[in-house]
């Protein structure tokens, strides 16, 4: 119970953030991918907040091995830069830079009930369980890493 | 064009980072949106539910902006066929590259990690090309 109260909480604070910079909509994302027209700085400043607050934060929890409700913290591991790690962010690039719609402003878009962010939305869940699927068959053969 | 409001986006930005941090702090888990979706929607995954959980926080975000009266402006978006085909490449490169602007953008950079920066400037710089030429070359938009 607990968990599923600080994953809602942590959920809507994030979200407020999302619909308070604007990051919720597209043109303002666009905006500040369009670095050779009128560049609308908003993303970078949005990122510098929540970095000002992530950073030290994170450096602090780190020192733990629990959270707070007592389960582990689960920390990435991987070091390596390989060409999943870039070929895949060459095409959420692409995506991104289409639509101006990452995942996280694309699902708290759901609220507004348009056709085209549930279209987005589904779009994303297909497009994830493909690459999930592939991944799956191209892990049974015995040379993948 | 969008008018640029740096307040409300410095005050967006620390929500966000204090959403990232709480899920750590309560939940010990990395708040990389694209991954949580994406485990939400496997049968085999065990925690499904907090992740569905964060998913909802996310949605009931703007309904309680609404409800203090402030204006949520709905998502302006483009043709069906571009939507279709970003979401697609979004589910698929966010799966394939581990994470998204949430996952690197955030919770990597925050932790210096070198992968999350590797992404994030590739994602970010490919993003850009696309803008530039659709609205530069093209003048699509």
């Amino acid at each position: 119970m607990g968990m599923i109260v600080a994953a809602l909480g942590s959920g809507l604070v994030f979200g407020l953030g999302l619909v308070i910079s604007g990051m919720t909509q597209p043109s303002k994302v666009l905006g500040f991918l369009d670095v050779f027209g009128h560049w609308d700085p908003t993303l970078a400043i949005v990122m510098a907040g929540a970095l000002v607050v992530v950073a030290p934060g994170f450096a602090i929890l780190g020192r733990r091995d629990t959270s707070i409700l007592g389960v582990p913290l689960e920390w990435p591991g991987r070091r390596t830069i390989d060409r999943s790690l870039i070929g895949g962010a060459v095409l959420f690039g692409i995506g991104w830079g289409l639509v101006g719609l990452c995942p996280g402003p694309a699902l708290a878009n759901l609220a507004g009930l348009s056709p085209k962010v549930f279209g987005f939305v589904v779009a994303m869940a297909i497009g994830a369980r493909a690459q999930d699927a592939l991944r799956r068959v191209r892990g049974s053969q015995p040379q993948s890493a | 064009m969008t008018s640029f409001d740096p307040v409300s986006a410095a005050l967006g930005g620390l929500l966000i980072g204090a959403g990232a941090l709480l899920l750590m702090l309560f939940s010990g888990r990395i708040a990389g949106i694209s991954g949580i979706f994406a485990d939400a929607l496997e049968p085999r995954q065990t925690g499904r539910t907090w992740r569905m959980a964060f998913i909802v926080g996310l949605i009931a975000a703007p309904l309680l902006v609404a409800a203090t009266g402030r204006a949520v402006p709905a998502p302006d978006m483009p043709a069906w066929a571009v939507v279709i085909a970003g979401g697609l490449l979004v589910g698929f490169g966010t799966r394939l590259g581990s994470g998204c602007t949430s996952g690197h953008g955030v919770c990597g950079i925050a932790r210096l990690s070198p992968r999350s920066l590797a992404a994030t400037v590739t994602f970010m710089a490919t993003a850009a090309v696309v803008v530039a030429v659709s609205r530069h070359v093209l003048g699509g938009q």
